[in-house]
């Protein structure tokens, strides 16, 4: 430590050179902290809160709707704490772009998601009203729904009885918020009662799609999973029973693989990288071949020579990379307010700065270690009468 | 003063120049690398730059290490860029490929894909009455009511269910599709519970061979056929409509009807008869303009991350080469001024220090355009479109390569620009004292 600022001195020794190895340093780590922030956002909700919760859907198809009397035999396998179904809706608001996740859901679908808060007198005035609707509150800032509003949406699956074409009129009666701002995407759906789904519905009754089971522990949550799948077994809507972690996952497997299409892009960054600022070093060394030399000449052993360039690489490496780092907190906020719910990512993951500074310490020494040798290794006679 | 108006117009210039780049087609850009030659052999100045150029070529042996990560690095941001692109662009081809003028899709009014439309017997006959279809050699009209199912499939070497698109399709269905073509076994009997499957499907999903029984919904289907098409209905399963309705309990609905068109001019009219109809609440598209629409949003989403990454990494690159050419012309400080001494004026010299980075920048984008090549032409992925998987390949062809090289001049000429500037302007006896 008590050499840091000969350390220092000897990184911005040639202010021009250390800022633009700095630039680069930056870009990648802004990038990489950009794209692990992608990465981190797709598979969030992979979190404890989703712990106990089963999804269960048919297992032909996730469109293929189940039996609405299914709902109750599930609620009698032991193990089974509290059921609730949904039903696809495909809305869409105004302009065939502007879709919104909404879903027909049973009166205690609520109770299954404490993640997410809706007020109880909100609640108990949606319980009364048939037409009802409860928004998030990102869809609801989205297109400025107020409580009171009464809007059209169009269904792109499901005609209504009432209106004889696919819009379907609902009641804005409550607004949701999450309660950890980083699942600021659940916000963005939309609920109404399975009820008037049903009776509005000009395709006919008695179906939902899928099924959320709450498990009472979660460690059976897999045994729990078969003896749902055994009610129906061998009938003509056998289930697919699984947590909500695997459903999620499947989901997001079949996009694209992410992780995969990152960690390409970022082998590349580094490995570029590693060559910069190696080139970098190796050069800030070769020219200090002189100092080094006055340096052990005085006193400094060789371990200690070898520790200072190798600690000059990682500190410069630290540098740029929280610099970089840092950026990139300050641009996820503005992308995921910008993104309208698609990034549901407010800061930068722990996850993220954890890796981030594990590769600015390894890419550090890396860089350092080939000129730190060098020096290391140097002869004081030679090196002095090369210098002069 | 004068040192920061200098440099607020290189700046200015800088700009310029990549502004009437991005815009320049690849013949302008071999029009100025002609003019540039000619000058280089015709003028004094010109002959001057072209020795000054040979001089610093021929030190480059010596400055390997730090000439490599300008190559590298502009490979690096050149092999990425087009591999983002050239996915984008193969996922756009394949989806857009089964598209065709002179083939409409009738959906339900305000659907946006087939998985949300819904089509009444009563509906189909009615579209069968319309003008402008083309009929069969028996005077039938070529009219394919189509029925689209996600099933749940186990995915090849692999754990996880996926969901292929099983498609229930009329007779017509092969008309229509004039670029579809059986690579192995037959086509399904009507009747039968059998599967013909695309070969994007078969890549992407466990036992499908031509003979294989695979469950499907409550029933199980022998698989009797493979067909190619190089579009996304590579992707999908086929089987007789009524078949695909009886196992997932359609009754006698489609979701869309598919039309022959007797000459793409047929469409117009055939649009309006449609939405004439009183009792029919259908929309008409060509399927060009469908499949066109069905890929748009996430080409568009890939291309932008794309550019974002390639802008981020050219920053990078951009500071890497500065970095390197201001060391490659501080360690020539005195070659330089010597030469200026002797008479050499200094647009040679800074001519000379741009080629080199922009020759070291084009070498660059060479080895990446031509690693992605050989890596990811063709290099096959799938994705979740609507609710089904996609299988597509990666394109890469000349067009996305000019645009890396592109990238890859205009992050040399800004890494060669500052550097050759201060070359020239380096005061001839500082530089010759200085060791």
């Amino acid at each position: 430590m008590k050499y840091l600022h000969l350390i220092w001195a000897a990184l911005f020794r040639r202010k021009s050179r250390t800022f633009l190895t700095l630039v680069s340093i930056i870009a990648a780590f802004v990038l990489f902290g950009l794209l692990d922030s992608v990465r981190v956002a797709f598979t969030a909700g992979n979190d404890v809160a989703g712990a106990g919760r089963l999804i269960v859907n048919s297992k032909m198809s996730m469109q293929q709707p189940l039996p609405e009397s299914l709902g109750a035999r599930i609620a009698t396998v032991p193990g089974v704490a509290a059921v609730a179904s949904a039903n696809w809706f495909g809305g869409v608001y105004q302009d065939p772009k502007n879709q919104v996740v909404s879903f027909a859901v049973s009166p205690n679908y609520f109770d299954l998601y404490p993640e997410l808060n809706l007020p109880a007198d909100q609640r108990a005035i949606w319980g009364k009203t048939r037409t009802g609707a409860v928004v998030g509150a990102a869809l609801a800032k989205r297109f400025g729904w107020k409580i009171g509003d009464k809007i059209p949406l169009q269904s792109t699956i499901f005609p209504s009885k009432a209106s004889g074409n696919q819009t379907w009129t609902f009641d804005i009666v409550g607004i949701f918020h999450a309660r950890d701002p980083a699942q600021a995407g659940r916000e963005q759906m939309l609920m109404f009662h399975w009820k008037y789904f049903d009776e509005n519905n000009a395709f006919g009754s008695g179906t939902v799609h899928w099924y959320v089971v709450k498990v009472a522990h979660p460690a059976q949550a897999d045994a729990v999973a078969h003896a749902i799948d055994a009610i129906s077994a061998n009938s003509d809507h056998e289930t697919k029973a699984q947590t909500e972690q695997a459903f999620q996952a499947s989901f997001i497997k079949q996009m694209v693989n992410i992780g995969f299409i990152v960690t390409a892009i970022m082998g590349a960054v580094f490995f570029t990288l590693l060559l910069l600022t190696g080139n970098t070093m190796m050069q800030a060394v070769r020219e200090r071949t002189n100092e080094l030399a006055v340096l052990k000449t005085i006193g400094f052993s060789n371990t200690s020579v070898l520790a200072m360039v190798l600690a000059e690489g990682v500190l410069m490496l630290v540098l740029g990379g929280a610099i970089g780092l840092a950026l990139v907190s300050l641009i996820v906020p503005a992308l995921s307010a910008k993104s309208g719910g698609m990034m549901p990512v407010h800061a930068v993951a722990g996850s993220t700065w954890l890796v981030g500074v594990l590769l600015m310490v390894l890419i550090g020494a890396v860089v350092g270690l080939p000129p730190a040798l060098r020096a290391m290794r140097l002869n004081i006679v030679e090196a002095l009468r090369m210098g002069a | 003063m004068k040192k920061f108006l200098i440099n607020l117009g290189l700046l200015l210039l800088m700009v310029v120049a990549l502004v009437i780049w991005t815009k320049l087609p690849w013949i302008g850009a071999v029009a100025l690398a002609v003019l540039l030659a000619l000058w280089m052999l015709l003028t004094r100045t010109g002959r001057q730059a072209s020795s000054v150029t040979a001089v610093g070529m021929g030190t480059l042996r010596q400055r390997i290490g730090s000439s490599s990560v300008i190559v590298i690095g502009i490979a690096g941001v050149v092999g990425v860029l087009v591999a983002l692109l050239a996915m984008g662009q193969g996922f756009q081809a394949t989806l857009q490929g089964g598209g065709r003028d002179d083939t409409a899709i009738v959906l339900r009014g305000g659907s946006v894909s087939e998985a949300q439309s819904v089509m009444t017997h009563d509906d189909v006959n009615a579209i069968e009455q319309a003008p402008g279809i083309a009929r069969d050699a028996a005077g039938k009209p070529l009219v394919s009511a189509e029925l689209v199912v996600a099933a749940s499939m186990r995915k090849k070497n692999s754990d996880d269910d996926g969901n292929a698109q099983l498609r229930g399709v009329d007779d017509s269905a092969w008309a229509l599709r004039p670029n579809l073509k059986i690579v192995q076994g037959r086509k399904f009997k009507p009747g039968l519970r059998e599967l013909v499957v695309g070969q994007g499907a078969q890549r992407e999903f466990a036992n499908l061979g031509v003979g294989d029984e695979v469950k499907l919904g409550r029933q199980r289907w022998k698989v009797v056929g493979v067909f190619a098409s190089g579009d996304a209905y590579a992707s999908e399963l086929w089987a007789d409509r009524k078949e695909v309705a009886a196992d997932y309990r359609r009754g006698d609905s489609a979701e869309s009807v598919l039309v022959k068109l007797s000459s793409a001019s047929a469409f117009a009219p055939f649009k309006a008869a449609l939405a004439a109809d009183p009792k029919l609440k259908v929309e008409a598209d060509t399927t060009k303009a469908y499949f066109a629409k069905q890929s748009a949003g996430l080409a568009k989403i890939i291309r932008i991350v794309g550019l974002v990454v390639g802008v981020i990494m050219a920053i990078g690159a951009v500071f890497g080469a500065l970095n390197c050419m201001f060391a490659a012309v501080a360690a020539r400080a005195r070659e330089i001024a010597t030469l200026r001494a002797i008479g050499f004026r200094g647009g040679p010299v800074v001519v000379s220090v741009m080629l080199e980075t922009m020759l070291l920048a084009l070498l660059g984008g060479v080895l990446g355009a031509v690693v992605v090549w050989l890596v990811f032409d063709g290099y096959t992925a799938s994705t979740l479109s609507g609710f089904s998987d996609v299988v597509f390949q990666f394109k890469v062809d000349g067009a996305l390569i000019w645009t890396g090289l592109k990238w890859a001049l205009a992050i040399g000429f800004i890494g060669g620009l500052f550097p050759a500037v201060r070359a020239a302007r380096l005061p001839v006896t500082t530089a010759l004292r200085e060791l």
